[in-house]
């Protein structure tokens, strides 16, 4: 799905005065494979317009977690954070970039969870395999998304995410690719 | 092995620089486990994670698993993780509670203390097969001791006291126990497991280097500066960036206002660059409010002004240890090879005080020692790069003069930096390293052989 495509989804919703198109699990798919594009093209200014101000993004560092406020989490970012950490991701003096990784991402498995009666906001869960090449190291990480997408004026946007890594607790390298 | 003897060791630490084969030869790295690791007092654990009898905790000393557990008495005991039988571990669980510790393999199972218990088939072995021999038991390290709940062994069953060994130093780790009201802390919220394709010396190196943030962290100080505070945040966010903000300060701060000690024994702290005041109190933070009126409650306006006026930033305890009792952070660095090392780092829960004082502690290690931190993630990518350019064919030796000329004697038998970017802490822990490797102290291997390995070998 293009930007476009997401854009004219609103569009049309704005110039027929209807509300925004219900989410379904197709539309809620085709956004995270978008979402995976971006991540994978490294347009990460356009993948945090993605999420909505009071977003938060969250990899546990344990299976199961039950909060990021009372254990630590591999990434914690509240909507502040977020945008730090892509701006950083940004620099050029970004060390831990240099060179820059290459990643490829499959989303699968999307399954709506959790979906409120007009359609407006889901609970999204999908699996994930992402492969990360840096200078001559290749890593694979696969897990479990939690999405809640929610539907409005701008779209449709994500108000958090919760990525479950099959080897959260596992000793790793530097984790700076979002996920 | 090719032994080297103690002059050639002598020649690889010289003023003001080291020979490179110190972090690349993997002859030197498996003499620094036997006579480093195989001697000094290493921390395997705290007192709280081994709360009753029967807990017990996996933990390692250099690339030895091992085993602490609080035997039926109340003792804390530290056992090689090795069935007397035939060598499996015995424990495979990294933390739990049982009321004996049983092989997988034949059943073979042993008190808490390490002592056989059972065993099937004992009418198999020969008559002379003792199962009361401590032989037949999960053997124990040589030494356990602990220093206001902070859990150390050591492999060796002669040297210095634990409180020799730490000298000046327990007042960094009453500076850690005292910041609790009810004066006692637990390790709480999970660990950080990180790890790097480089040399294990490298990490403590770096928690006392006040010359690198300004540049090794551009990244993430640039990043921090422009953020807006008008962005939504739960608080989390607010602590982390101030955090990357006061890594930007400027080279006249970190040269004059921050402070380097080291101490006897390779151990050393730096000062404070940027305390409570810089980031909780500053937020006015309610919860750091109700902080101190517990801590006054408990401790008097007096004795909490003393208290929360130490300021130390990182505390290396050499070889491997460092912690930080601002936020209550802990970092234990694991040797696995010459060119890999892991990191593990814990949080602990100041008892008595406020829960949210705890949610400060997450963030900042989220910050501070998160796999994918902001700031952590470029102190990685440097370990690696160390590691890529010393295999490189460059220049032999590093430089670690910077403050040389202008060391001076501190109190406590220690030395001090008179700029804060010193290099001495470094030097200081090759002085210590030197002193293990040529035998200053005394070797496993030059002692007389354990009772044990003797009626192994009687056997």
């Amino acid at each position: 799905m293009s930007v476009t495509q997401r854009t004219s989804h609103s569009d049309q919703a704005s110039h027929t005065g209807t509300r925004p198109r219900p989410l379904d699990a197709f539309t809620c798919e085709q956004f995270l494979v978008y979402e995976a594009r971006l991540l994978d093209e490294a347009r990460f200014d356009e993948w945090l317009n993605l999420f909505t101000p009071d977003a938060w993004y969250w990899v546990p560092s344990e299976p199961n977690q039950a909060s990021p406020r009372d254990t630590v989490s591999l990434i914690y970012d509240d909507r502040r954070l977020l945008e730090t950490r892509v701006r950083r991701l940004a620099s050029p003096r970004i060390y831990s970039q240099e060179p820059r990784s290459r990643t490829s991402r499959i989303v699968a498995n999307v399954t709506v969870e959790d979906i409120t009666a007009d359609g407006s906001a889901a609970t999204v869960r999908s699996k994930f395999q992402l492969l990360e090449y840096r200078r001559e190291h290749q890593r694979m990480f696969g897990g479990t998304c939690f999405h809640r997408l929610v539907q409005g004026d701008r779209g449709m946007q994500i108000a958090w995410k919760r990525v479950n890594l099959v080897n959260c607790d596992a000793p790793h390298e530097g984790l700076v690719v979002p996920f | 092995m090719n032994p080297i003897p103690p002059e050639g060791m002598r020649a690889l630490v010289q003023p003001g620089r080291v020979h490179k084969r110190l972090y690349t030869d993997p002859d030197i790295f498996e003499l620094e486990l036997e006579r480093i690791f195989g001697s000094a007092w290493i921390y395997v654990g705290h007192e709280s994670q081994v709360k009753s009898p029967g807990d017990f905790l996996a933990t390692r000393i250099g690339r030895k698993p091992l085993l602490l557990v609080r035997d039926g008495e109340g003792k804390l005991r530290l056992l090689y993780n090795q069935c007397a039988h035939r060598g499996a571990m015995v424990v495979a669980s990294e933390q739990g509670h049982s009321s004996e510790l049983r092989c997988c393999y034949h059943g073979w199972t042993y008190h808490l203390d390490g002592r056989l218990k059972a065993a099937p088939l004992l009418h198999g072995y020969p008559p002379d097969f003792d199962p009361k021999s401590p032989a037949l038991g999960m053997a124990r390290v040589p030494r356990v001791a602990s220093y206001r709940g902070f859990v150390f062994g050591s492999l060796t069953s002669d040297g210095p006291s634990l409180e020799d060994y730490l000298g000046y130093m327990r007042t960094s780790f009453d500076d850690m126990v005292d910041r609790a009201p009810d004066g006692a802390l637990e390790v709480a919220g999970g660990v950080f497991k990180h790890t790097y394709r480089g040399n294990w010396k490298l990490y403590l190196e770096n928690l006392c280097d006040a010359a690198h943030p300004l540049f090794t962290h551009q990244s993430s100080i640039d990043a921090a500066q422009q953020q807006s505070d008008a962005v939504y945040s739960d608080g989390s966010g607010e602590i982390a960036i101030r955090q990357m903000r006061q890594n930007g300060a400027p080279y006249s701060f970190w040269e004059a206002n921050v402070g380097i000690w080291t101490y006897p024994n390779g151990h050393s702290f730096l000062g404070d660059y940027h305390d409570d005041a810089k980031l909780v109190a500053a937020l006015n933070d309610p919860a750091f409010r109700e902080y101190v009126a517990a801590m006054e409650a408990k401790k008097g306006k007096e004795g909490t002004k003393k208290i929360l006026e130490v300021r130390r930033w990182n505390s290396n305890v050499y070889p491997n240890l460092s912690f930080m009792s601002q936020f209550q952070q802990l970092r234990v660095v694991h040797p696995l090879s010459v060119n890999e090392t892991v990191v593990h780092t814990y949080c602990y829960r100041l008892q008595g005080a406020p829960a949210r004082m705890f949610e400060n502690t997450i963030s900042f290690a989220n910050t501070v020692n998160g796999t994918g931190s902001l700031v952590l993630t470029d102190d990685l990518e440097i370990y690696n790069r160390i590691g890529l350019g010393l295999s490189s064919g460059g220049p032999e030796w590093i430089e670690i003069g910077r403050g040389y000329q202008s060391d001076a004697t501190a109190e406590h038998g220690g030395r001090r930096g008179k700029n804060s970017t010193s290099e001495v802490y470094i030097r200081n822990m090759f002085d210590a390293w030197l002193g293990y490797m040529v035998g200053e102290r005394e070797l496993p291997s030059a002692r007389p052989r354990g009772p044990k390995i003797v009626a192994e070998m009687n056997r």
